[in-house]
């Protein structure tokens, strides 16, 4: 974290007045959210569901190279939908004005191994209402890495890169795990708790049925070519965890993205909200191919802004959301996918190091990132 | 192993190869009006049949059960990408040779669904259907004299009725504001012509508006006969009146399409908690969330804020006002509010 804070310059009425203007942005967009939304993501759903379908379909075939290659590259695709642009924004409830019980975000389901109702809790409630705020929001090296020189380093931190090598590969388990509070309530005195028990036990169901599915169902469909099918949603299920680790470290980790005390929420405005938003997310830049591979998370800044708001919409939204950046002299942090990658595995390295230089610092904030 | 634990089985076994999606979820893909599915139909005509009147030819899925003759139907339509259920009148005969319904609306002012089937919908559309309902319909035994008293759009379920049942001796009053927006109007002559219906019109524009007191004027026998009224509140009330001062209110069977009353106001309104059975005052500008927790109700609830949706539940009753847009909802089957952005708006029935 710089020690310069960049809002410094803002008067607590410039930045009401803020708060003011990106609500007329959003109102813009509900008040015409409509038929062609609906098309967009129904289309989408189709699309999604037949390429699967259909990838699953050449697999049945897998033990030719080629039949293996395409089926492959078809399922990551596939999954990478229904993570991203689809189960991640219908869990927000960015489709629920459709009215559609069928794509609502409380009965939705998706191809991952925590259940959807966890992860809204994670998600939505932690995640976005506590946004890089450190000690409340776990999405911040989900609780088993050091994000920012002021908290304190430890010599298991020497392993960080690693873990986060081993997360990015298992990406879905490492959610699921970070959905349960794993960490915390493994310790003995959490582990009887009742409500720990329940949800997981959703978890293991979730995850035995998943499991069934694509390594012996599907594998055990494709009889002769059992074992290259199993190999096939392995590679999937890896290329997708890989490529939505990637995107979400890109969304909060990279350099120039600020991270919060636990007192700054306290009393905290809708222009503060905002502002904090505004300051703790980082884009990805890139063509409409990326956006939508990305599940439209490219536009994070928007997408933590705005959460419900339909993510067909986030780019035209972004064009406005950039000029008040520029209007109110604030960094919009976003750079190519391969630019931002980068910058955040350098922060996950650099930071599994002690600090070189010891900054000075208060010991209140000391106090209070040691209890984080 | 019998056939359907075998089938059942092969289900199951499905499901595994699909989930966490249901093998329904690919099957709509492919045949979403194929038995076992949800109800739906596919709009495959729309006929215009006076200049804001229109008849939608509907082929409804395979799970369809029929109807009887005066019956109704609610249908699921997406206007402007937003899911509106609404309840129309069946107009085609039972015994339709090729298995489609019709149902005939008349737009209304502001009305959201009415307009798009009259004026917006096109052949291929899919909607949703619910089986048909309604006890406005014709008894076994077939009366001898029959009247149809009706207004409108109130013409559609006795459309129904005249084009499924012929009667030896049916007399209808109908009452539109010209002679152009009555619906059905060659059909209801070429019925005239064919001796099989006595009509009397009443042209509201020119006439004014039917009199029942004076009903006996145009049917004498009128308190002979069998009688469905349908058509706005005010004609049926004075109906159900006249009937009843002459002692023969059995004979007569009324359907009113009862408009939405909805009291949205900016002062709140009473809240009713309808599972935990609580009711309280709340004002125009409390969300429901904390109206809920302060009333003792176990209320779902996440980020308070509006933007973690985990505090949705259905409104059941009444009108809310979102707190953050001033947009008023009106309870619809299906319809689920966040508590944590809305306040009452007028009285309101909460799930919970």
């Amino acid at each position: 974290m710089t020690t310069i804070d960049p809002t410094a310059h803002l008067t607590a009425e410039q930045i009401e007045e803020l708060g003011r203007e990106l609500d007329v942005i959003r109102d813009e967009v509900i008040a015409d959210r409509g038929e062609k939304d609906a098309a967009y993501i129904r289309r989408v759903i189709s699309a999604q569901r037949k390429l699967e379908l259909a990838s699953r379909g050449v697999l049945l075939f897998s033990i030719f190279p080629p039949a293996w290659l395409l089926g492959t590259a078809g399922l990551s695709v596939a999954k990478i939908m229904d993570n991203m642009e689809i189960g991640h924004n219908v869990l927000h409830g960015q489709w629920d004005w459709m009215r559609d019980p069928k794509i609502h975000s409380t009965t939705w389901e998706w191809d991952h191994v925590s259940p959807a109702d966890q992860w809204k809790h994670s998600h939505n409630e932690l995640h976005h209402t506590y946004t890089n705020v450190i000690g409340k929001d776990n999405d911040l090296g989900y609780g088993i890495m050091r994000v920012d020189e002021d908290q304190k380093w430890h010599p298991l931190h020497l392993g960080q890169p690693l873990w986060n090598f081993v997360n990015a590969c298992f990406f879905e388990y490492g959610i699921a795990a970070y959905d349960l509070e794993l960490g915390k309530n493994l310790q003995k005195r959490h582990r009887r708790n009742p409500e720990f028990r329940a949800r997981a036990k959703a978890v293991g169901r979730k995850i035995r049925k998943q499991v069934l599915k694509d390594y012996v169902i599907h594998p055990l469909l494709s009889g002769p070519s059992f074992l290259t099918t199993l190999a096939a949603t392995f590679t999937a299920n890896l290329v997708r965890n890989i490529w939505s680790h990637s995107v979400i470290m890109c969304g909060h980790f990279p350099e120039g993205v600020q991270v919060f005390e636990r007192q700054s929420v306290n009393g905290e405005t809708r222009g503060q909200w905002y502002l904090r938003q505004m300051m703790g997310s980082a884009n990805i830049s890139g063509s409409r191919a990326m956006h939508f591979m990305t599940g439209n998370l490219s536009h994070q800044i928007e997408h933590h802004l705005f959460p419900d708001l339909p993510s067909n919409r986030y780019a035209e939204v972004a064009v406005k959301v950039r000029a008040l950046f520029e209007k109110y002299e604030l960094e919009y942090v976003t750079g190519p996918l391969p630019k931002q990658v980068l910058s955040a595995w350098r922060k996950v390295f650099r930071l599994s190091l002690p600090n070189k230089k010891p900054k000075g610092k208060t010991p209140a904030r000391e106090k209070e990132l040691v209890a984080a | 192993m019998t056939s359907a634990a075998l089938r059942s089985r092969a289900w199951k076994l499905l499901e595994m190869v699909t989930t966490p999606l249901l093998p329904s979820d690919y099957l709509d893909l492919v045949s979403p009006l194929r038995a076992g599915a949800d109800l739906r139909g596919r709009i495959e005509a729309v006929h215009p049949e006076t200049g804001d009147a229109a008849t939608v030819v509907i082929r409804p899925g395979r799970g369809w059960r029929g109807h009887t003759a005066g019956q109704y139907v609610r249908i699921g339509v997406d206007v402007d990408g937003r899911r509106l259920w609404r309840a129309y009148s069946i107009t085609s005969p039972t015994d339709r040779q090729d298995g489609r319904i019709t149902i005939t609306a008349k737009a209304i002012p502001d009305g959201k669904v009415s307009n798009h089937l009259v004026h917006r919908a096109t052949p291929g559309t899919l909607i949703q259907l619910d089986q048909p309902t309604g006890d406005f319909v014709l008894p076994q035994a077939r009366p001898a004299k029959v009247l149809y008293l009706t207004a409108g759009s109130g013409i559609t379920p006795v459309m129904g009725m005249l084009r499924d049942t012929e009667f030896d001796d049916v007399v209808m009053v109908h009452c539109a504001p010209q002679p152009q927006d009555v619906i059905f109007r060659d059909e209801l002559h070429g019925l005239v012509a064919d001796k099989k219906l006595r009509l009397t019109e009443v042209h509201t524009a020119t006439d004014g508006r039917l009199d029942i007191a004076r009903l006996g004027e145009l049917v004498p026998d009128w308190a002979e006969r069998e009688t469905w009224a349908c058509g706005p509140a005010g004609l049926l009330d004075a109906a159900e009146e006249h009937w009843t001062e002459h002692g023969v209110q059995e004979r007569l069977h009324t359907e009113r399409f009862r408009p939405r009353i909805v009291v949205a106001g900016d002062d709140g309104g009473e809240v009713t908690f309808s599972a935990t059975g609580k009711t309280v005052d709340a004002d125009g500008t409390t969300p429901l969330l904390d109206i809920g927790e302060e009333a003792g109700v176990l209320m779902p609830s996440g980020c308070r804020m509006g933007i973690c949706f985990g505090c949705v539940t259905p409104l059941r009753a009444g009108a809310v006002r979102d707190l953050r847009t001033g947009e008023i909802t009106e309870a619809e089957p299906g319809v689920l509010i966040q508590t944590c952005v809305s306040a009452a708006a007028g009285p309101c029935d909460i799930e919970r």
